[in-house]
This record gives C-alpha cells, structure tokens and sequence, in this order.
C-alpha cells in the first residue's frame, strides 16, 4: 500500500526585501493512514512552513523550491490553485497555529462552521447547523447555541481555537494537519481534544501530523516523531525510542528541558543555550554546532548527513554516528 | 541564558513589599446583542466579582480552564476594557474610571503582553518600528538612542538583531511572541499583565523566557499578573497563586499551599490532567472535569463548580460557597463548602 501522504526533500524558500531565506531544507517523511507522526523542534525552526508547504499556503512570497509532495500517490506540488481549493478542507485540513488567519473576522461562528460542513459533507441546511452546534460541545464550548451567532472577536483565545479545531475536523480529512493545537488550551479541555482526534483517527483512518512544542502531547498521541532543527530534520524515531533513547544531541537538550518545568526550585531553568541561528546566516557543518556542548572541529567544518542508526531510527550527527562514544551522558550532563 | 543589560531599564527598587494593585469585586460583563436593532439580550458575565491584591515585586499567577475570564481580568484593569462593576485600586487610587488623558501617565506603567502574538503585532511592520515607535512617542528614547535600545531589547529576548529589518509576518509563532515580549519592556513598565506568554513556545525557549521575566523582576522590581491554563509555569515563576473558575476566584493561596495543600476540588483537578512526557503512560485515567462547561451567561446556581464537582451536594447547588476573607491579605483561602 501506498503511504498517504510523502514529502520528499521539500525546500522552502521566501523572497524577501533581504533576498531570498530558505525555510526548510531538504525534509522528507512519510505517513501512512491512521498514524500519527509528531513533529516538534525550536521556534523558528520551520514546522508551520513544512505544513503550509503541504497545503499550498505559502503566500506570494513563498515558494517550494525542489523536492516533491504526494497525496496518495498523487504529486500535488505544483498544482493549481483551484485543484487544491479542492484538497484543502476535504482530503486535507489544517489547524492553524493562529486561529485568526482561518477565521473571517466578518462571518459568524455559525456561518464559518456550516459552510464548510455542507460542502464537504454534503449536508443540508438544517442538519449542518445541528451538526455544527454538536461540533462546538464536542470542543467543549459552552452555550454553542448561542456562540454560532456570535463573531470570533467575542470569543476567548482557546474559544477561537476550538471553534477552528471544530471546522478541521466536522469534514473528517484523511490528513489532518493540526498546529499546535492545544497550546491555548487548559489540560482537562486539551484531554478532550486529544480524545477527539484519537476517535477521528479510529472511526475514519485519518492519519495525523501533530505539530507541538508539548512533549507531554506527544508522548500521548504519536507513533513516530521527528525532531526539526533550523529547517532540517535532525532526528525521526518512533515515539518509544525517542523518549527513551534519543541520539541528537539537541534532542537530549529538549528533554532534559521537561522535567523542569515542574521542579520544585527557585532555580534558573535548564535551557539549551543560545538561539536557532539567523536563516540568512546558518553555520557551516552542523547546523546545530554553534550550541552543542560536544561540538568539534570536524562539526563545524562538514554536514553530517540524516542516517539509519537502526530500524526508523535517523539521526543527522557527527558524534551520534559513530565518532563519539558515550557521548549521550556527556550530553545530558552539559545540559542540566 | 541570555545576557540582559538592565542599564536600559534602570529603576530604584521597591523599599517595602507594599500592594500595587487591589481589586474589589471587579466585575466586567459584556453585553450579548441579539437581532437588526442589537437589542441587549442578555450578559456574559466573564468577570463577575473578583477581588485579590497584587503587592510590589510579587507574581501572582491566575490559571483556569479557557473562558473563564482570565484575560478579561488583563485587559479590565489595563482599562482597555471598561469594568461593569467594582473597584480597581493602582497604588492606592482609584483607577476604574479614569479618563483617556488621566491613564496616559499609567499606560507607560501598566503594560501588557498579549495572549495572541498574531493579532496583536501589526503584521505589516518592521521589528525595529514596533519596538521604537512607543519608546519615541512616550520620550523613552531619542532618535540616536533608540536603535541601540532596539538591540537590547531583541538581545534580552533572543531574536538575532539582524532580524531588526523584518517585517512581522516573516516571523514564526514563538518569535512574535518574544516580539511581544520586548515591545512590552520597551516603556520601563513597573506592572506587566502577561497573558499567556510562554504557551506558544517550546520547552527551551519557554525556560529561556521565563528566565528572562524573573532576571528582570529581580533587578526592576518588576510586578506581574501572570496569566495561564496551566500550572507548569506558573508553578515556577509565581509568588502566590490566583485559580478561577467561571469568572471568579474559587482558590487563591502561596504557590507552595496551592501546590502542597490543594484545598478546591477544581484545583485538585487541574494539578492531576497533565498529560505526562512520557509515553510508557499514554493512555492512563487521567482524572478530567466531568460535563459541560456552564455558560457565563447563565452561571449555575450556588456554587458555580456545582455542576461538574464530584463532591456536590445539596448545599452546594443552593448556596453559594464565599471565598474567606483572608484570601484578600495573603492567606490560602478556596471557595468551597467542603474545602478538601
Ligand atoms: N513569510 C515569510 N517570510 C520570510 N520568512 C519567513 C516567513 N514565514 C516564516 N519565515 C521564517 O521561516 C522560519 C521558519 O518559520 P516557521 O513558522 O516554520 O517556524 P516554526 O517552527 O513553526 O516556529 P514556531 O514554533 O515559533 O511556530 C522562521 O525563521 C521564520 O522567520
Ligand atoms: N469582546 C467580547 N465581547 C463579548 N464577550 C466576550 C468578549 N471577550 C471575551 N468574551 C467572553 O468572555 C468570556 C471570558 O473570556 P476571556 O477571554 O477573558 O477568557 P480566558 O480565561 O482568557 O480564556 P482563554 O484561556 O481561552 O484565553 C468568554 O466566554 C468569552 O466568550
Ligand atoms: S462547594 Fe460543593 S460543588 Fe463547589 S467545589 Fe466545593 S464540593 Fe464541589
Ligand atoms: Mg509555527
Ligand atoms: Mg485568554
């Protein structure tokens, strides 16, 4: 069978006043029906672009420069727009990281909700409204009675998000691209949500590209996750080896970053030092050596390729592949 | 950790920990509006009767599920959204009806960081612009001075200063928000609503700005009202710790009694839903508020967590339960008949 969904050495790039800045850099990954694929990775470092890429959303300035997008077998880079009008919404839909961008400021709620319900389900009137109004409890909005006539300026931030997540989800997509999805959210309403997404993946086969700074969110919801670094992946392992053995370095940073939030001290919290480099100005070698604690001489001079280190298991790291043993407590050490 | 020079934002620290801000049974309901003539028909009632205080150089944290009011409280007392009902008193005046002109002195003070990096940054300006603008218009800067305090500011926050020139739509989620984070500082404010502002970013950079906010609370004697849906941050950065539910307060205590000695059963429930980073445990019971949650329009009677409380009983659905006095003066107070 044929994965759903593949993207092959994608690279991104925006014009800008300043030239022109690569977003993302040669990222592949493939995903199959029913799974759920996280992706996680520092501010800056280019999910929404790879999701905005998938969706044909780059905006006047943004094009994708090489490599390849196939739905279902189907190359759908390059297509025009009105095909992929087509796309957007039924085979694919999206939740934004900015609620604002996918809500029309001058339509009601309710107006937003059924629109896009009759067209993809086919429903009538009547139905859609009922439809809608049973999406937005789902959500856990309350009154959504009433919140169908009101407009989104009137609603709370999580209340704008969850009226998106509604729209993403009453079309029951094969691909549902979700953008931080619960970052608004309280964890008893995100419980919800979570539960939400895990029944549209069992009722309806849709496969999942779960886009979170939220490790907890992870660890709850994915199969495989990949690990981006300014514009690349740096590291792809399913879920278990991830959390339980992860290679790069900047991902043994992330997770010693966790347990911190919650530590009982008055204490400065672990960090990973320093910030993802300027994208007009990315270091030589490895992307990541400005900040590595094990950087060496080789790191700054040449690209390490992304390589299998076992079965699903890549890692793009000079000391990961072999140069360096015993690097991973040298690792944590440095970053606690 | 990132290096800030505090020279930008010098100020003489607070002597005694005396109280900045009091709210006395602050109210703010807005109007629903119902067909052509927009006939009022009803209010949500998002703030409905909160009094706490905030004292000089502390964080009070205020969590609570989304829509409960939290970031109405924000934008109430920086008076950008107009109170309905109650007092709020900023070093000891009352601010709730002021003019326009008589908040201009405070609007340098009283600064907020806003919950939603995308809307509240014009999208279609330079970094560099956003940032001087108010720092020129309220004489903070001159002409010459203000690029290097742009510099500073982007430094204290982590954006690269060569990102100066970029217009804000180039920027990802996180970077508005450390965007936000910097326009904020930009007016040597003494008190900052911070609405949400580490939810949008990851784990590293989230401890990078949290880090940041409490560095500079410590040299500035900076006050703030720290607003989030959960606990994890809070838990670090607050002094005292403000729960709501439904538009009020239902617990309110030292982080240390909030987290030690939960005493409302909402409370409890928010510390126990997190999902855990840790995959092993996926899928296990996760204690979560039963129900739906009650309209503001409409809040149930008695106690307003009646509804959805694995405790309820009789009295709880008639009367409602007060927050003890003490809550108002530093101690732990919860708002419960059968506080836990
Ligand atoms: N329209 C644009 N023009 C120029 N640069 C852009 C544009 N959109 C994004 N970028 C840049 O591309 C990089 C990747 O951005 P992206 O939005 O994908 O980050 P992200 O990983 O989603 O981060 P966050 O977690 O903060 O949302 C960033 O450095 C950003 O500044
Ligand atoms: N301008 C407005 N007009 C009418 N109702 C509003 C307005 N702004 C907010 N509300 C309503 O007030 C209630 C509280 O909203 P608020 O934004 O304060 O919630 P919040 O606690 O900040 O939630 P979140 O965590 O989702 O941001 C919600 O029911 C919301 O729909
Ligand atoms: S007063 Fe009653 S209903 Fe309200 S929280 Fe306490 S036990 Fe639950
Ligand atoms: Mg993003
Ligand atoms: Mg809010």
């Amino acid at each position: 069978m044929n994965d759903l969904l593949e993207v092959e050495e994608i690279e991104t790039v925006f014009r800008t006043e300043r030239g022109e800045v690569t977003s993302v850099d040669g990222v592949s990954f493939r995903l199959k029906a029913g799974e759920t694929l996280g992706i996680v990775g520092e501010s800056g470092c280019g999910k929404s672009v790879t999701s905005l890429s998938i969706m044909s959303l780059l905006g006047k300035n943004g094009s994708i420069r090489r490599g390849e997008i196939r739905l279902n077998g189907r190359k759908i880079t390059g297509l025009a727009e009105s095909a992929m009008r087509r796309i957007r919404g039924s085979e694919v839909s999206m939740i934004f990281q900015d609620p604002m961008t996918s809500l029309n400021p001058v339509f009601t709620i309710g107006s937003q909700l059924i629109e896009s319900i009759s067209l993809h389900l086919k429903l009538k009137n009547r139905q859609a409204r009922d439809h809608a109004i049973d999406m937005l409890r789902k959500v856990g909005i309350s009154r959504p009675e009433e919140i169908m006539d009101e407009y989104p300026h009137k609603l709370s931030g999580g209340m704008r998000q969850r009226v998106m997540i509604a729209i993403a989800l009453s079309c029951k997509p094969k691909l549902l691209i979700a953008d931080e999805p619960t970052t608004a959210l309280d964890v008893t309403i995100q419980a919800q949500i979570l539960d939400l997404m895990k029944k549209l993946r069992e009722e309806t086969g849709t496969a999942i590209m779960l886009i979170t700074h939220d490790l907890g969110v992870v660890a709850e919801m994915a199969d495989r996750v990949i690990v981006m670094y300014a514009g690349q992946v740096v590291e792809e392992a399913d879920v278990f080896t991830l959390f339980d053995k992860p290679l790069h370095p900047y991902t043994i940073g992330l997770m010693s970053s966790i347990p911190h939030l919650d530590a009982d001290d008055d204490e400065t919290l672990a960090s990973i030092p320093g910030t993802v480099p300027p994208l007009q100005n990315m270091p030589s070698g490895c992307r990541f050596h400005t900040r590595c604690p094990l950087a060496r001489e080789k790191c700054s001079a040449l690209a390490p390729p992304l390589l299998e280190m076992a079965e699903g298991h890549r890692v793009r790291c000079w000391a990961a592949q072999g140069d360096m043993e015993g690097y991973e407590t040298q690792a944590k050490g440095e970053f606690l | 950790m990132i290096e800030f020079d505090s020279s930008v934002l010098e100020r003489p620290q607070p002597e005694t920990a005396s109280t900045l801000l009091q709210l006395n049974g602050l109210k703010t309901h807005y109007p629903i509006r119902k067909g052509l003539l927009g006939r009022v028909r009803g209010h949500v009632k998002a703030v409905d009767g909160v009094s706490l205080d905030i004292r000089e150089g502390e964080t009070l944290g205020l969590v609570g599920e989304s829509g409960c009011g939290k970031s109405t409280i924000g934008r109430t007392i920086l008076r950008l959204e107009q109170s309905t009902g109650g007092q709020i008193l900023y070093k000891g005046e009352d601010i709730t009806r002021y003019s326009t002109p008589k908040m201009r002195p405070l609007r340098t003070e009283m600064q907020m960081i806003f919950q939603d990096p995308f809307s509240s940054l014009n999208p279609w300006m330079r970094v560099k612009d956003i940032l001087k603008e108010p720092m020129l218009a309220h004489g903070k800067a001159t002409a010459s001075t203000a690029d290097a305090e742009v510099d500073r500011l982007l430094d204290a926050v982590g954006i690269p200063r060569s990102y100066k020139d970029r217009y804000v739509h180039e920027f990802s989620g996180g970077q508005r928000q450390r965007i936000g984070i910097a326009r904020a500082l930009s007016l040597n404010p003494k008190f900052i609503v911070c609405d949400e502002p580490v939810s949008a970013l990851d784990v590293s950079i989230q401890a990078q700005v949290l880090n940041l906010l409490k560095e500079l609370q410590k040299e500035l004697g900076l006050t703030y009202l720290f607003i989030a849906h959960g606990l994890g941050a809070v838990k670090y950065i607050s002094t005292r710790i403000a729960v709501m539910y439904l538009g009020k307060v239902v617990e309110i205590g030292t982080k240390d009694e909030i987290f030690r000695n939960p005493k409302h059963p909402y409370t409890r429930i928010l510390l126990n839903a997190y999902p855990v980073p840790n995959p092993h445990l996926r899928g296990r019971e996760k204690i979560v508020v039963q129900g739906d949650v009650p309209s503001p329009a409409n809040p149930p009677s008695g106690c307003r967590f009646h509804t959805r409380c694995p405790f309820a009983q009789e009295l709880c659905r008639q009367e409602e339960p007060p927050l003890a006095a003490d809550g108002t003066n530093g101690g732990h107070a919860a708002a419960c008949h059968f506080t836990l």
